[in-house]
């Protein structure tokens, strides 16, 4: 038993047992599905074959060296230490520039190569490197995390004592006692708990999200198993499935003394869930490591490459393709000038010097054909300078920096929990710039997961002034300076201690003032309902003598807490009722009542609502309801309807507000009519006929009838804070939200108002199987007939929805699928109806959706638009869409961390996504973007330049430039601008970015990465090669360049032209870059500075070394004032294309950042915003229909078609 | 502060203020205030909820009021609320000053106790770090864009016109004796001719001065569809053998002119060298030598650094192929010249080389007579030769591309310059409009 050991506290504890073991009885958790009993039959088969010998060391140990089972060790790294080198290589070469340079390293040292080898392979080899160090950095990061994981202690049974052991060296039979808040180490069987009837509460956000207990119990013949020391001569054989990724279904039995119990769900402790309100639990483990089912469900870490890397993978492919052509042409022009070498049959040689009568076959004119092909290999080598090798790596760094200022951003720190933002894989930076949809979690997600009671309407009176994030949200965006004074009112209560799920204020309720009101008879009624309609327990500290609750729900907490604080404080529950401090209206006393509870009709989604039935001290019996108002209103007494209307035009406000609703309503009940009722109750619950429920749910339907109203209840799921700004925001930057989330449909609904994802005057399209005819046909129990009758009727409901929208193009549509039609709808022949249906609406809501229905929802977004998505949330249950989407965004600070592991970006609160998206992902997607686009201008002003020379050698392969000085062009004289600009500039300032979300549009729209655009910048480099090489040429042809007569050489030439392209490229930076930083200057002037620093350093060691540069400044070049005037013209003039057109563009065809810029560049603080945002969004792509901008013109509309004034 | 002398962002930043002062973003000042925060803890209400207890699992904390530095507070008040970015504007503006305090009061037990937490991960507040570095935006607007292209142009004019004077001072004679000098009754074969070894190859020209020309005149000669620039060509060379006279033997990558016939290194090996030009020259003026100077006619560091001075040829042209020139092998390559100023090789088919100097200024109407040996085989693969000689100023030689090159740049500048305000003046662009914001140009909405 509890033992001797908790000596005082047992009383009381045995009381909270029995409290707690008269809750779940009526609580539906205890039901065991029909269905396992013939899976029962299975164990054993395939599928089913595992084997738990408890608490055998012998056979544990057996089992871990014959590795049967998996270790309790996880591991969510990449690579290994022997794995790293040939993965990362794998990783590496899957990029076909890679696989390139790779191949033209090997044969730079052969004779075909125009360059020395060393020179082609020193670059693939750094940049290599570079990407390595990169992987294997992040991947030492994640292994940090798991080694933490790891090696958390829990207590496990050996040699007749529990002792303290590292998580990974739990082996599966093992027992362990997991005490009070702890996270089970592994999956396990529950074997007993420190209450007397083995159960326990498990909090299992981790998995699905869900902050409310669930209640666990195990077997009543291991129920006994109490302290550490019965489990001396424990032993038993669970024989069950083996490992899967259902987390609802466990199928399995336990043999114990030769006698086989089954196992179920019930009795599965799953890892990473959480023990709650319950000193210690026993359990077996059975599934280990990555055999849980928690990690079942994590699907290994896809390695996400973003949209631009594959365009540009693409644009690698049209370099390598064009790079193909020309080395072909320079072949067969190089084929025909070797064949004429030699004439006549070898007698005459047309370039003797060249002596084609004694040479190897790269050169030789009898074989052309042969030197031909053989030259098609040079020239690859050779044009290896149209593909940027440098740009992967460059990429890399600039989006690691990229990352570091995410990181860093002060704005997306959040000071309560201390949490920074936290980009996790930098290579999606720039896809958070071309988000099309973002598929969001609720709980934890937009909400705080905590519900706080606000405002209610008692016998049509609307009390509490809270405001909530909606109505504040509105009022923001209207000005209205009335709501923010009301604000300080509520939130600067004189001397008033903030109570949780308490937001309530208005001084003519508040402190006993109640009692003065017309109808304070109403409002006695109406918060003894609240104190009494409900299933919470409470929790009386000892010291202050406060009152704290356990509850099932936030609202119901949100209830009895709302009661305390309007005195009607209640204090303890028993078997046979609950006890009430009461404010007596009379009086003014605080009296003690007890009320006794006869009955609890509990509630469930059909009847959406519950009573219970009290007698009080006075002997009077009393029904009191609560429940959705659509229920409720018709189930009110006819006769009574003084303030019906009233309360449901404050119902519709407060769901306006974006409330949640209940309608509370009593009726007293004579002994005759109650001891009817008890009788068919009774008879329908202690039946065991299949129509049970039904013969339960008729006795209480026939009671709850002739209700009296006594008002409403509003309370708000407190949205994390700017949620529905940033959610306006977002919908102004033409991004779609849909809402996945675990939760009810009406909750889920309730949120949508919340948020403004849904407003009134919106269509609604529901698609749901919570249809009479399917609920009947489900407890006819014929599965085969269930799924055909869904699937029809969820593709009914699509087509009724599909045909809606063409038929009103006008309105906008909001569509909420509930999980049950989800999994019809996901099918491989509806999906696609699905999704037509789902993007022709404005606002997507799927309900009650497992964490695989949400990851199958964001591949179905995915790959059905192609578009960029984004999952965020906070829980383990979100792990899998977090995934799947193109982004994953984990909600961090919160408790449980798979949702960040898994995620590729990690921030506090759901408002940060704003920030994110518009101000980063904005500037990552332009700037990746004009990064790529640069790299390749550059490269192929190179490469043309090379190309060019080459029509001057009869193709010959002979490079214009050094080997080193082309090897050290993308290292070092170009790339540091070009980096910098990657991750410093800005088209637009984040203000700005901000203020014109519609700028957003530039991203997923791909406007920025378009082919013109790149296609225009390779344009520009071929014209830049064209005018840098014949300028260059043709200036210093063959005269003299210099006063002392010497003329121009292959290395003169070659270092002239050579600088005139750094010079070219570094100034058209400084022409293109929008943000000119100090860095930028910096960067720009260093690329030129280090080319002449190279040409000095490089010219003064030894020539064996520098070949023909030696001393190629100092002594030719840079005495000659030729060179300098040279300089100067091919530069500008390689410039002045580019910046004619520019200007052209800017003005006369500006793109949208242009135009910001101009806003930008003129702004005045004047500006009026409130005209601008209604120009802005009469010119956004489609009118945003979501929103809290949405729903004021909404309103607006509404209002004034009504003629009023607004 | 408030006031924000500095305008918004952008508003006082033009390209011509070249990057510096620009920072004036108001929300820089502001942030660079509140991190400064060491305000005390709150004196109020600082005190968590006890029944906060009971909801253990709602770690959300619930804020009483999250209010940054009162001079913040102050500032902001002064502005439009509206111009703040949304992620700033999150704290409620109603605290007066005195009243704030950086501590966010929660209704977590325990952070309340302690009061100003500590924020280990809050990331430092730098210009750098928040991307808000003083930064010029450069924005083509018409003042800028006409005044770029003027200047441009202004600079160029006067450059093109001065390289033209230049070019035309150069005064220069050039020949082309390759067709002239063969015989007459050789014509048709002109190949026979070069590589028949009786045939004499002496040659004379006789060539008239147009022009005073101040000495140094230059010799050059001219080959043209010679392609020096052939990778096979520029290849064979062996630059160690050149440099160290120990490294005779190396001959790699010199194909196919490594050994002679009987196994012996050559020196200098590779194509470049047997194929020395051997035409030579020599210059009178009404019965007076003009003594050409073929000293310093290469570079310096060629000589000192890549032709050692104990390295003597050996082996040279005594195959049963004669490429060309002949090299004294008493004379160490460092001095010989011709072959120095060979090796470097040229850039394009179409080249000079100097052949060496003449120290004496020549009077208009002089006649030169030029006695040459026309022994360099271009006939085979049809290059010209031609004899040059050449004054020098500052920029070299006679070319007036580049003049012509600038004068042309520049003009199209100015022009540009006249256009672009012509435009303006024309088709005036409201700056800022807001009517531009359209995205009606880009109908793929979708």
């Amino acid at each position: 038993m509890g033992g001797d050991a908790q000596g005082g506290r047992g009383s009381r504890r045995r009381k909270r047992k029995m409290i707690m073991s008269k809750l779940y009885t009526y609580a539906a958790c205890a039901r065991r599905p029909s269905a396992v009993d013939d899976e029962g039959s299975r164990i054993g088969g395939p599928g089913f074959s595992r084997v738990v010998h408890t608490n055998d060391p012998a056979a544990a140990a057996a089992a871990a060296a014959a590795g049967y089972y998996r270790s309790n060790k996880i591991s969510t790294t990449k690579y290994s230490a022997v794995t790293f080198l040939p993965k990362s290589l794998f990783e590496q070469f899957r990029r076909v520039a890679n696989i390139y340079f790779l191949i033209t390293a090997l044969l730079s040292y052969s004779p075909i190569a125009p360059f020395r080898g060393s020179t082609a392979v020193a670059p693939l080899v750094l940049v290599l490197v570079a990407t390595m160090v990169k992987e294997a950095i992040e991947d030492w990061r994640r292994k940090q995390q798991d080694i933490e994981v790891n090696n958390r202690k829990a207590k496990v049974f050996q040699d007749g004592a529990f002792t303290q052991t590292k998580w990974t060296k739990l082996r599966v039979g093992d027992v362990v006692k997991v005490e009070k808040d702890e996270f089970f180490p592994a999956d396990l069987v529950l074997l007993s708990s420190s209450y007397d009837d083995a159960i326990c509460y498990v909090e299992t956000m981790n998995l699905d999200g869900e902050t409310n207990l669930k209640l666990k119990q195990a077997l009543g013949v291991t129920s006994h198993l109490q302290d550490d020391e019965s489990f001396a001569g424990f032993g038993a054989v669970i024989k069950c499935e083996d490992p899967n990724a259902q987390l609802y279904s466990f199928v399995g039995n336990i043999e114990i003394e030769d006698q086989q119990y089954p196992l179920s769900p019930t009795q599965l402790l799953l890892r990473d869930s959480k023990l709650r309100n319950t000193e210690y639990v026993y359990g077996a483990v059975v599934f280990t490591g990555h055999d849980t089912k928690v990690m079942q469900n994590a699907t290994s870490v896809p390695s996400k490459r973003s949209k631009i890397e594959k365009k540009m993978d693409g644009a690698i492919y049209l370099l390598l393709s064009s790079l193909v052509l020309i080395s072909v042409i320079g072949s067969v022009f190089f084929g025909i000038a070797t064949k004429d070498d030699l004439r006549d049959d070898g007698r005459v040689m047309k370039r003797w010097y060249l002596r084609p009568d004694d040479t190897t076959v790269v050169f030789d004119p009898k074989r052309a054909a042969t030197s031909a092909v053989l030259h098609l290999f040079t020239a690859m080598i050779l044009y290896g300078y149209f593909i940027p090798i440098s740009l992967y790596i460059s990429i890399e760094l600039v989006k690691l920096l990229q990352a570091m200022f995410i990181n860093s951003d002060i704005h997306m720190y959040h000071e309560e929990s201390d949490t920074p933002a936290r980009a996790r894989t930098s290579n999606l930076n720039e896809e958070l710039g071309q988000v099309h949809t973002i598929l969001t979690d609720k709980t934890g997600t937009l909400t705080c997961n905590s519900m706080e009671f606000i405002k209610c309407s008692i016998a049509g009176t609307a009390y509490g002034r809270g405001i909530t994030e909606v109505e504040r949200a509105m009022a923001k965006k209207k000005g209205s300076p009335l709501i923010a004074d009301m604000e300080i009112a509520v939130d600067q209560p004189a001397g008033r201690s903030v109570v949780k799920g308490f937001n309530f204020a208005d001084e003519r309720v508040m402190d006993g003032e109640w009692v003065n009101q017309e109808s304070s008879g109403v409002i006695e009624m109406f918060f003894r309902l609240l104190a009494v309609c409900h299933t919470c327990i409470p929790e009386v500290d000892e010291v202050s003598g406060k009152v704290s609750y356990e509850a099932e729900s936030p609202d119901e907490a949100a209830f009895v807490v709302a009661a305390r604080e309007l005195g009607f404080t209640f204090y303890q529950r028993t078997q046979a009722g609950v006890s009430l401090h009461e404010l007596d209206p009379l009086s003014g006393q605080q009296v003690d009542r007890f009320y006794k509870v006869l009955h609890v009709l509990e509630f469930n989604s059909t009847r959406k609502r519950m009573s219970v039935i009290v007698k009080d001290e006075e002997g009077k019996t009393f029904l009191f309801s609560k429940g959705a108002d659509s229920i409720m209103f018709e189930r009110l007494s006819s006769s009574e309807s003084s303030y019906r209307e009233s309360t449901q035009k404050h119902i519709n406000e407060y769901a306006d507000a974006g409330l949640r609703t209940l309608v509370l309503a009593y009726r007293q009940l004579d002994d005759a009519e109650y001891a009817k009722f008890d009788k068919k109750f009774t008879a329908a619950k202690n039946s065991v006929s299949a129509d049970r429920d039904e013969l339960i749910e008729e006795a209480a339907d026939s009671l709850e009838r002739g209700l009296i109203l006594l008002g409403a209840t509003a309370v708000e799921d407190k949205l994390q804070k700017g949620v529905p700004e940033c959610i306006d925001k977002l919908a102004q930057a033409g991004i779609k939200i849909w809402v996945l989330t675990g939760d009810k449909m009406e909750t889920a609904i309730n949120i949508g108002y919340a948020c403004s994802l849904l407003r009134q005057g919106m269509k609604q399209i529901t698609i749901t199987l919570d249809t009479p005819d399917i609920i009947a046909l489900e407890k006819g129990g014929d599965r085969a007939a269930i799924t055909k009758a869904s699937k029809d009727s969820v593709v009914q409901q699509i087509n009724e929805g599909k045909q809606l929208i063409n038929e009103s193009a006008s309105e906008s549509f909001a569509l909420i699928v509930d999980g049950k039609s989800l999994t019809h709808a996901l099918k491989d022949d509806t999906k696609g109806m699905f999704l037509d249906l789902a993007i022709g609406c404005n606002s997507v809501i799927c309900c009650r959706s497992s964490p695989k229905q949400k990851a199958l929802v964001t591949r179905l977004v995915k790959a059905g638009t192609h578009k960029v998505t984004l999952a965020i949330g906070d829980g383990a249950n979100d792990v899998g869409m977090i995934q799947e989407a193109d982004i994953g965004v984990g909600i961090s600070g919160a408790e449980g961390m798979q949702a960040v592991m898994a995620s590729d970006v990690s921030i506090a609160q759901f408002r940060f996504l704003e920030r994110l998206l518009l101000v980063h992902g904005h500037w990552c997607y332009s700037r990746i973007s004009s990064m790529v686009c640069f790299f390749f201008y550059k490269n192929i002003a190179f490469g043309v330049t090379l190309f060019l020379y080459e029509c001057y050698t009869s193709f010959s392969g002979q490079t214009f430039y050094n080997d080193w000085s082309m090897s050290l062009y993308n290292v070092l004289f170009t790339s540091l601008p070009v980096i910098a600009m990657g991750v410093f500039d800005q088209d637009v300032s984040a203000r700005f970015c901000l203020k014109y979300p519609m700028l957003y549009q530039e991203g997923p729209q791909n406007l920025l990465f378009r082919w013109s655009r790149l296609l225009g910048w390779m344009l520009h480099g071929v014209g830049s090669a064209v005018i840098i090489f014949f300028l260059t040429i043709a200036s210093l042809k063959y005269q003299a360049f210099r006063s002392n007569g010497q003329v121009i050489d292959l290395s003169t030439l070659g270092a002239t032209a050579y600088t005139c392209i750094v010079w070219a490229v570094n100034m058209q930076m400084a022409i293109t870059v929008n943000y000119f930083t100090l860095i930028q200057h910096i960067c720009i002037w260093a690329g030129i500075f280090l080319w002449y620093v190279f040409l000095l350093a490089y010219g003064a060691i030894t020539p064996s070394f520098s070949t023909t540069f030696f001393m190629v400044f100092s002594e030719a070049l840079g005495g000659a004032p030729s060179y300098w005037v040279v300089t100067l013209l091919v530069s500008v003039a390689a410039l002045i294309p580019y910046f004619t057109l520019s200007v052209v563009k800017t003005w006369f065809f500006p793109t949208y950042h242009n135009k910001i810029q101009w806003l930008q560049h003129v702004a005045k603080d004047d500006d009026p915003e409130a005209e601008l945002g209604m120009i802005l969004r009469q010119f956004s792509v489609r009118s945003t229909s979501v929103g809290i901008s949405a729903r004021r013109d909404a309103k607006l509309v509404r209002v004034s078609s009504k003629g009023l004034p607004c | 502060m408030a006031s924000d002398p500095a305008g918004d962002e952008g508003g006082g930043c033009r390209l011509r203020s070249i990057c510096g002062g620009c920072d004036s973003d108001p929300d820089v000042v502001l942030r660079r205030l509140d991190t400064n925060t060491s305000a005390p803890t709150a004196p109020q209400s600082a005190l968590p909820s006890p029944s906060s207890s009971s909801f253990p699992n709602q770690q959300e904390p619930r804020l009483l009021f999250l209010s940054p530095n009162p001079s913040k507070q102050q500032a902001r008040k002064s502005r439009k609320p509206r111009d703040q970015p949304p992620a700033l504007a999150e704290s409620p503006p109603f605290l007066g000053p005195g009243m704030a305090s950086n501590v966010a009061v929660t209704g977590n037990a325990g952070s309340g106790a302690d009061g100003d937490a500590p924020r280990r991960n809050r990331p430092k507040y730098s210009k750098f770090t928040q991307q808000e570095l003083p930064a010029c935006k450069p924005i083509l607007t018409p003042k800028w864009v006409v005044s770029v292209f003027f200047l441009v142009g202004v600079i160029f004019v006067p450059v093109g016109v001065v390289s033209l004077l230049a070019a035309r001072d150069v005064v220069e004679i050039i020949d082309r004796y390759d067709h002239a000098c063969v015989p007459p009754n050789m014509t048709d074969n002109k190949l026979g001719y070069i590589r028949n070894q009786t045939i004499s190859k002496d040659c004379t020209r006789t060539l008239r001065v147009k022009k005073d020309m101040k000495q140094p005149i230059f010799v050059y000669y001219q080959l043209d569809n010679f392609y020096q620039n052939h990778r096979r060509y520029v290849k064979s060379r062996n630059d160690a053998q050149l440099r160290d006279y120990k490294k005779a033997n190396q001959t790699t990558s010199c194909e196919p002119e490594r050994f002679t016939a009987d196994g012996k290194p050559i020196v200098p090996c590779g194509l470049i060298a047997w194929s020395l030009f051997n035409d030579t020259y020599s210059f009178t003026r009404s019965n007076e030598n003009l003594t050409v100077d073929k000293k310093d006619i290469s570079w310096k560091s060629d000589r000192e650094h890549k032709f050692a001075k104990n390295v003597y040829p050996s082996n040279f042209q005594n195959g049963a192929l004669i490429g060309g020139k002949m090299l004294n092998a008493s004379i160490p390559l460092s001095e010989q010249e011709d072959l120095i100023v060979w090796m470097r090789t040229a850039a394009l088919p179409t080249f000079r080389k100097l052949y060496g100097r003449i120290s004496v200024d020549l009077k208009v109407n002089d006649t030169i007579i030029v006695k040459l040996s026309n022994n360099y085989n271009t006939y085979s693969f049809g290059g010209k030769k031609k004899l040059v000689l050449s004054t020098a100023t500052w920029l070299g030689g006679k070319n007036e591309f580049l003049g012509f090159a600038y004068l042309i740049v520049g003009g199209l500048c100015i022009f540009l310059a006249f256009a672009f305000t012509l435009l303006y003046v024309i088709k005036p662009r409201k700056l800022g409009d807001h009517n531009y914001l359209s995205w009606n140009r880009h109908p793929s909405g979708r």
